[in-house]
């Protein structure tokens, strides 16, 4: 291509990559910069991180619930992508509905659903004491149950779009083959499907981590204070306490922990693929 | 010939366990739908019968419409400047296809890594500096920031399928840069655009978490209001809102729908008189 050709291009993405580099990158990189300077310069606030049980407490809580919830997301995530890869046309039509309805419905009504539907005088409570199920109203909200419920909620399309499109490209007649060659239907699918699906199911568990890591809404909401990971123990540090050097390192550790998690996953897959897919 | 009895038990099962999932997705939003018509005052299945008396509160409570307004507007304008950023940038990209211009559009891509928390953390203090807490400048600014990574999926998802040489046939027929891009590249790249703002407008409309950062009174946004009303006590109102929304992206949803088996159905009639 003619130089002053490419020239004309670069102008055109310069001027999206000035405004993310000053107002996005910039602010980020002053958080990294207040988290070894407030209140003193050095790497005090990190050393939080080491000394603080309350910090240990939160970072358990946070794994815990990212990884149960990544693991039941991808599970019940590849069954409905499994299931819509088996069924006539039609009904593969309503399930894609389903998901997608979901996808696109406000992250903040869903939480909402959740909460109005397993609060102590909610839907749920209240519809099992009227048949007489239960006598006491079961705890099902501010407790990690609750917040797991609603992130799974949130997760489960990022987590079949991906398995899908994944899906959609396995020749069946492998299976078939297989079939005919003596392999019985679970061995079929544990040694053929399972290994072939192995890139979609990597995709949608990293998204799923990765997100889960960072989610401050649903948490928030469905946790009510009971439950405190780390998005919303950053809020909590910087709305209530106004610890900016709190706040920043540990907003720094979780924005690290999010680009570790990346780089790990990146030697497997090819991440652009993973988050084009959407 | 005879189905092998177990393969007929594992569809069973795989089809119990996809509609039990597929269920636990939609059943919440439902149940959403009766619990707004509900004659209480407090949210519950209707008792005697129904009311509309929710999504009368909604229509006519200054803070509900206000707060919409603020959103609609904010949404708008972030979509209109995340449209041209993210769809100039695709564009550029693609057009210029090296090693450095594969690294900016993954650059471009950093919001939607960045834990919503931690944005909103770095633009607070950064919009203090600048003086645009509290307005509208400040939330179109950052929502643009926030939606302009999905433009650039979703158009550059539409340049990989838009043929190379029909912008260098429009060149050697004289067309200028502008012109090639505003008649000859834009027009089949628009359902990567619409769909690129369509989830603009949704983000930005959706989004809470840097509300609840950089702004307080003068701009107050829907999902802000939302928040405040789950948080308070659980105000019903939020049910007739969750219900129109619920409606509105059933209706996107089914016109999306019904475009595409259109345009399929196009597609396939030109195949059949062999025109394509």
């Amino acid at each position: 291509m003619h130089a002053s050709l490419r020239r004309i291009y670069w102008w055109l993405i310069a001027p999206a990559v000035l405004l993310m580099l000053v107002f996005y990158i910039y602010p980020l990189v002053q958080v990294l910069w207040i988290s070894v300077t407030d209140p003193v310069p050095g790497l005090g606030n990190y050393m939080e991180l080491i000394e603080r049980p309350l910090i240990h407490r939160i970072w358990m809580t946070t794994l815990r619930v990212c990884v149960i919830t990544t693991a039941v997301t991808v599970i019940a995530g590849y069954a409905v992508a499994y299931a819509m890869c088996h069924v006539g046309d039609r009904h593969r039509t309503w399930m894609m509905f389903c998901v997608l309805l979901t996808f696109w419905l406000s992250v903040l009504i869903r939480a909402f659903a959740w909460v109005m539907l397993l609060r102590t005088e909610g839907i749920v409570n209240s519809g099992l004491q009227e048949l007489g199920l239960i006598d006491e109203p079961l705890r099902l909200v501010r407790n990690e149950f609750g917040v797991i419920v609603g992130m799974v909620h949130f997760m489960l399309p990022l987590a079949v779009l991906p398995i899908y499109s994944n899906m959609t490209g396995i020749d069946t007649r492998l299976i078939s083959a297989a079939r005919g060659l003596g392999a019985s239907p679970i061995g079929a699918f544990t040694n053929i499907y399972l290994p072939l699906s192995k890139p979609g199911l990597i995709a949608a568990t990293i998204l799923v981590f990765v997100f889960s890591l960072g989610f401050f809404i649903t948490p928030a909401l469905l946790g009510g204070g009971k439950v405190v990971m780390i998005s919303e123990y950053i809020q909590v540090s910087f709305e209530e306490t106004l610890r900016w050097g709190q706040a920043t390192m540990l907003s720094s550790t979780l924005l690290f922990s999010v680009l570790l998690s990346l780089a790990l996953v990146a030697r497997f897959v090819d991440l652009k693929k993973v988050f084009g897919a959407r | 010939m005879k189905k092998d009895p177990r393969v007929v038990f594992g569809r069973c099962v795989t089809l119990g366990l996809a509609w039990t999932v597929l269920a636990f997705l939609v059943l919440p939003m439902a149940i959403v739908v009766p619990v707004s018509f509900t004659d209480q005052y407090y949210l519950s299945l209707p008792k005697e019968g129904l009311s509309l008396q929710h999504y009368q509160a909604f229509f006519e409570k200054e803070i509900w419409l206000a707060a919409t307004l603020d959103s609609v507007i904010i949404a708008t304008f972030s979509t209109i400047f995340a449209l041209i950023l993210g769809t100039l940038c695709a564009i550029g990209c693609w057009r210029l296809a090296s090693n450095a211009s594969e690294a900016v559009r993954t650059f471009m891509l950093t919001p939607i890594i960045v834990p919503t928390i931690v944005q909103a953390l770095a633009m607070y203090r950064f919009w203090i500096d600048l003086g645009i807490m509290d307005t509208y400048i400040g939330m179109i600014l950052a929502h643009t920031l926030i939606a302009v990574p999905y433009v650039v999926i979703t158009v550059s998802a539409s340049l990989a399928n838009f043929d190379v040489r029909l912008e260098q046939a429009a060149r050697n027929l004289g067309a200028s840069t502008q012109q090639t891009i505003r008649w000859v590249i834009m027009p089949s790249i628009m359902p990567g655009i619409l769909s690129g703002a369509l989830f603009a407008f949704t983000i930005s409309f959706d989004e809470i978490v840097v509300a609840l950062f950089i702004t307080s009174r003068k701009v107050y946004t829907l999902p802000k209001r939302i928040w405040d009303g789950i948080q308070d006590h659980l105000d019903p109102t939020i049910a007739s809102i969750a219900t129109m929304l619920i409606a509105v992206t059933l209706a996107l949803l089914l016109t999306e729908l019904w475009m595409r088996q259109r345009r399929q159905a196009r597609l396939t009639a030109r195949v059949d008189t062999g025109e394509g």
